[in-house]
């Protein structure tokens, strides 16, 4: 399988705090990757990287073979982003919202794009709403809905199914089960929702103090460490270095 | 540079603007108190001093030039702010769009918001007053050009400061032009500033146009070296405000403000 996402022993450096020491993983076509580790590990950090918004102090990021200090746009144009802390302009109806992105991405056939998201998930009856004032279920859908807007070959998503309720968090996992199988693409998933990590993620990555700490398939890094599930493993690992190493 | 993205970056803030009422009576409200608010005040000194005897329209002429040069960079920092607010910055930032498309969007937005306020303004002073701005004639497009890119410069400058050191600048966006004004000679010739002051005047476009706006009212001709001053210092702080957007872009990847915007 093809890496669509290489990171090669990227840091940064705030000052002299490390907040990401030199850390390496890829992601190929067709999986997701879970991010995991506890507030103020890096994940955030190593995300804002990817995306271009962070410079490395060092190392080389790669999405699809094209290095991303070099072809920052043409990596924009095949990447996108959810998250809960970041929002679409408030006032405008849904319908404007993904027009002007669509627009933003130059995205061909509109309409149909718009349509087709529409469709998916399940958001045509909200199109002429005004974003702002749909409940949180609605928006994360919609903010889905605008990060394939461009029919990204890699997604990066920051908690997307945080502040959901069960049901709505459910058809969001489902929905990026199916999409990523249709389009072959690659997710990375920072997520604190251990079950979401288990269901989702082929592997995931342990993150803490800016180091992977630990890497592995959900089911070998539980049966290493000999816990009964991903939450367990997840509180051993941020609670003690040492109890592992 | 794509025309596509411009034009949807533009479409943000077009639906935005259009889709509010309160906003479009906030951008023509504004500019129509302060011209009538100055129309009076113009009338008031063209009848009781000699200075302004051969032109009553030069106060008023200077507020609603001073007030297109407001509202455009208030405009353009309302625009970047508008992305601050509403949580939307990363999204702009991780949408594949060139700085230059970012800041051309932005140029051509400020200068439609400017204009819908100025537009009703200047119908309102030959009713009321009896005034044509146009009695400026074909040197009125060139000091309003002159203005606006002074106007869109400081809007640069101050969305550079926005990027760099995040959302406590905002306090700065709102003060630039109340800073710079003393020293634009908008309603008094320069020689009425201390020596000092003078100096860091004639470094600034805006002394150049404001003499020129008052020359041609009162003196009935034209100084064009006035207006080649105010574009050559325009053209000077113009590309110092890109460079520095530049500088400010790459300062705030390294410090993480792109990422930390709105908190």
């Amino acid at each position: 399988m093809k890496n669509l996402i290489e990171v090669k022993n990227i840091k940064k450096n705030y000052g002299k705090k490390e907040a990401v020491k030199g850390i390496s993983f890829n992601v190929e076509e067709d999986e997701i990757l879970g991010l995991l580790g506890p507030n103020g590990s890096g994940k955030t950090t190593t995300i804002g990287m990817l995306l271009g918004l962070l410079k490395p102090t060092s190392g080389q990021i790669f999405i699809n073979n094209l290095k991303l200090e070099e072809n920052r746009i043409k990596i924009l144009e095949m990447i996108n982003f959810i998250s809960p802390y970041i929002e679409l302009p408030k006032k405008l109806t849904v319908r404007q919202n993904l027009y002007v992105y669509s627009k933003l991405y130059k995205v061909k056939n509109i309409k149909e794009r718009i349509e087709y998201l529409s469709e998916k998930l399940r958001i045509g009856e909200l199109l002429n709403s005004i974003t702002g004032e749909l409940s949180s279920g609605q928006k994360n859908r919609v903010s889905l809905a605008k990060a394939l807007v461009n029919e990204p070959k890699v997604l990066l998503l920051d908690e997307p199914t945080a502040s959901l309720d069960p049901e709505v968090g459910d058809f969001v996992r489902t929905f990026l089960e199916e999409y990523k199988k249709e389009k072959k693409i690659s997710i990375l998933l920072a997520s604190h929702n251990m079950n979401e990590v288990t269901r989702l993620c082929k592997s995931v990555l342990m993150m803490k103090n800016g180091e992977i700490i630990d890497q592995g398939k959900p089911e070998d890094l539980i049966t290493k460490h000999g816990r009964t599930n991903l939450e367990e493993v997840f509180l051993k690992l941020s609670r003690s270095k040492s109890e592992f190493n | 540079m794509s025309l596509t993205r411009i034009y949807g970056l533009f479409l943000r803030h077009f639906y935005l603007i259009t889709r509010s009422f309160p906003r479009i009576l906030d951008l023509v409200y504004w500019p129509s108190i302060q011209i009538t608010l100055w129309g009076f005040i113009s009338n008031f000194f063209a009848t009781h001093t000699t200075y302004y005897n051969n032109a009553v329209g030069v106060i008023l002429t200077c507020a609603i030039l001073y007030d297109f040069l407001f509202r455009t960079s208030i405009g353009f920092n309302m625009l970047f702010l508008e992305e601050i607010w509403s949580r939307n910055f990363t999204n702009l930032f991780i949408a594949p769009m060139r700085i230059g498309e970012i800041l051309t969007s932005l140029v051509i937005t400020a200068l439609i918001r400017s204009l819908i306020g100025l537009v009703p303004a200047i119908l309102l002073t030959s009713p009321l007053f009896g005034i044509s701005i146009l009695d400026l004639g074909i040197f009125l497009f060139f000091l309003f050009l002159s203005l606006y890119i002074f106007g869109i410069t400081l809007g640069i400058l101050v969305s550079s400061g926005l990027l760099r050191f995040g959302p406590s600048f905002e306090n700065i966006a709102w003060s630039t032009m109340f800073l710079l004004a003393p020293f634009g000679c908008i309603y008094y010739p320069i020689e009425t500033l201390p020596e000092i002051f003078q100096k860091i005047a004639y470094v600034l476009p805006l002394v150049y146009i404001f003499e020129e706006a008052r020359n041609i009212l009162i003196n009935q001709t034209v100084n064009v070296e006035n207006v080649y001053y105010a574009f050559m210092w325009n053209a000077f702080y113009f590309s110092l405000s890109i460079g520095l957007f530049y500088y400010s872009f790459n300062a705030a990847k390294k410090k993480g403000t792109l990422i930390n915007m709105g908190e």
